[in-house]
């Protein structure tokens, strides 16, 4: 499922576009939907199954057998991360290759960069879920983080709104989200042929929140509870 | 409180595998445990016994070091509890059987294996002696309560500790295989594990050789169950019970 599902929704939004006119001049809004999902879905995904498998483990108390064996916490936390990552690299490889091949999705930079933006965002779900896992009690609850944690995101990284045209509070505030950088690193993609400097920039410090909210995760991550 | 256990009768010198010394600890505001001090001597099966709700788990807890502690120390094996030399050394089976609904039985037995760098064969062999063997490639979500509480022990027994915490093992367990599971409990105090095994049956004293007796986050009792029975002058362990909790709770009369 976690590979078809963005698959199927990519398909389906190249569908419902298929008979909407184009202007000339602009691009196909097609190819603007399928640029955010692409980026964006493996943040979405694989901050919902972190942050429910990490409670998972809690709730059945296997985290807690799991903290009195010589597993340290890093490994812990390192082997979650790599496995869903890998995890999100085969989605976002299937979801790239079946978009650029066979709907016709185009970017005047080169593929490989949509799929590293897809890869780095998926690491930060990854460390987002494992931390927002931290705050829920329970499965219900850790689902209910995704409007927390996601959504504000969404709303203010300039998908509906370009940042730019925003009320400055607000800028200021998605300017402190690492969803607004993914997305730019993205549409940078989307508008050069060559990477830019933005480009880098923004996926390095998308990595960097990532990196931050892991280390986030592991203080969290306590042996001994009450 | 009597204690006279067999550590008087063992010989001197050899450090206790568990050494508590005014250990605290609260719980949601209310203390679980007061003020508890114990040894228990290595190699030994020693079941820590008394009603739910006396401390029992988190006693344990304190022990493998999952537990928020107030006040006091906990040694053991010589190094303080929760350190990182003590995991490779301790094996614990928590209360409620905690593994991966996912995975199957094998899956999960040699995922504790792998943990503490136990053979493959181990695997194997841990699910034989808790008789799951017919069941090793079941899913643990299908499994019966005692199957899975069975998984669990099978996945504390895989790392071949020095020192075995046990919680409630036997619940669920149909009287065949628990003769069976103490036998290897001997066994395994033979070759130097110390046991610590806790129960609310009071039968299952019996096959200890030290007992410890708790009530309400206090230890009541530290003795062998032969001390116990002479002491109380009762035949059965649970009357046995029964009366050091009236002799501790009645008012001290001279």
């Amino acid at each position: 499922m976690i590979l078809l599902v963005p698959v199927l929704v990519i398909s389906l939004m190249y569908f419902m576009f298929s008979d909407v006119p184009v202007r000339p001049g602009h691009p196909s809004p097609f190819n603007t939907a399928c640029l955010i999902l692409l980026g964006l879905f493996p943040l979405f995904v694989m901050f919902l199954i972190t942050s429910i498998t990490m409670q998972r483990e809690r709730a059945s108390g296997t985290l807690e057998r799991i903290l009195t064996t010589p597993l340290r916490r890093l490994d812990l936390l390192v082997a979650y991360g790599s496995a869903f990552s890998l995890a999100a690299a085969l989605q976002a490889s299937l979801a790239c290759l079946v978009s650029f091949w066979l709907l016709g999705f185009q970017t005047a930079g080169s593929p490989v960069w949509v799929f590293v933006i897809a890869v780095i965002n998926a690491v930060l779900g990854v460390g987002l879920g494992l931390l927002a896992s931290a705050f829920a009690r329970t499965e219900f609850q850790a689902v209910q983080f995704m409007p927390v944690f996601i959504v504000p995101q969404l709303l203010l990284c300039g998908i509906i709104v370009p940042r730019a045209q925003m009320p400055g509070w607000l800028e200021w505030i998605s300017n402190a989200m690492p969803a607004s950088y993914a997305l730019e690193a993205l549409q940078q993609v989307d508008a050069h042929a060559e990477l830019t400097d933005i480009a880098v920039r923004d996926m390095v410090v998308v990595l960097a929140f990532a990196l931050a909210a892991l280390a986030l995760a592991a203080a969290t991550l306590r042996r001994r509870t009450p | 409180m009597m204690t006279s256990s067999i550590d008087e009768f063992s010989e001197n010198g050899a450090e206790p595998a568990v050494d508590i010394e005014h250990l605290r600890v609260i719980r949601g505001k209310r203390p679980a445990l007061h003020d508890l001090s114990v040894r228990i001597s290595r190699g030994t099966i020693t079941g820590l016994l008394g009603p739910s709700g006396c401390g029992k788990t988190t006693l344990m807890r304190c022990i493998v070091g999952t537990q928020i502690v107030a006040g006091g120390s906990v040694t053991v094996l010589g190094e303080p509890a929760g350190s990182a030399a003590l995991r490779r050394r301790l094996g614990y089976m928590p209360q409620f059987p905690a593994m991966y609904d996912d995975l199957r039985v094998i899956d999960n037995v040699r995922y504790f294996a792998a943990l503490y760098g136990a053979e493959e064969a181990a695997a194997e062999e841990a699910i034989d002696a808790v008789g799951l063997g017919d069941h090793r490639s079941a899913y643990c979500a299908n499994l019966s309560g005692g199957q899975r509480t069975r998984v669990s022990l099978a996945c504390a027994l895989v790392t071949n500790p020095d020192l075995l915490v046990l919680d409630e093992p036997t619940v669920g367990l149909d009287p065949v295989l628990r003769v069976d599971l103490w036998e290897r409990f001997r066994h395994l105090a033979r070759r130097g594990t110390t046991l610590l095994v806790s129960s609310h049956v009071m039968d299952e004293a019996e096959n200890c050789e030290d007992l410890l007796l708790m009530r309400d986050g206090h230890l009541l009792s530290h003795c062998t169950p032969t001390k116990l029975r002479e002491e109380t002058g009762c035949t059965s362990l649970e009357d046995a019970f029964l009366s050091v909790i009236r002799h501790t709770t009645a008012p001290a009369a001279g």
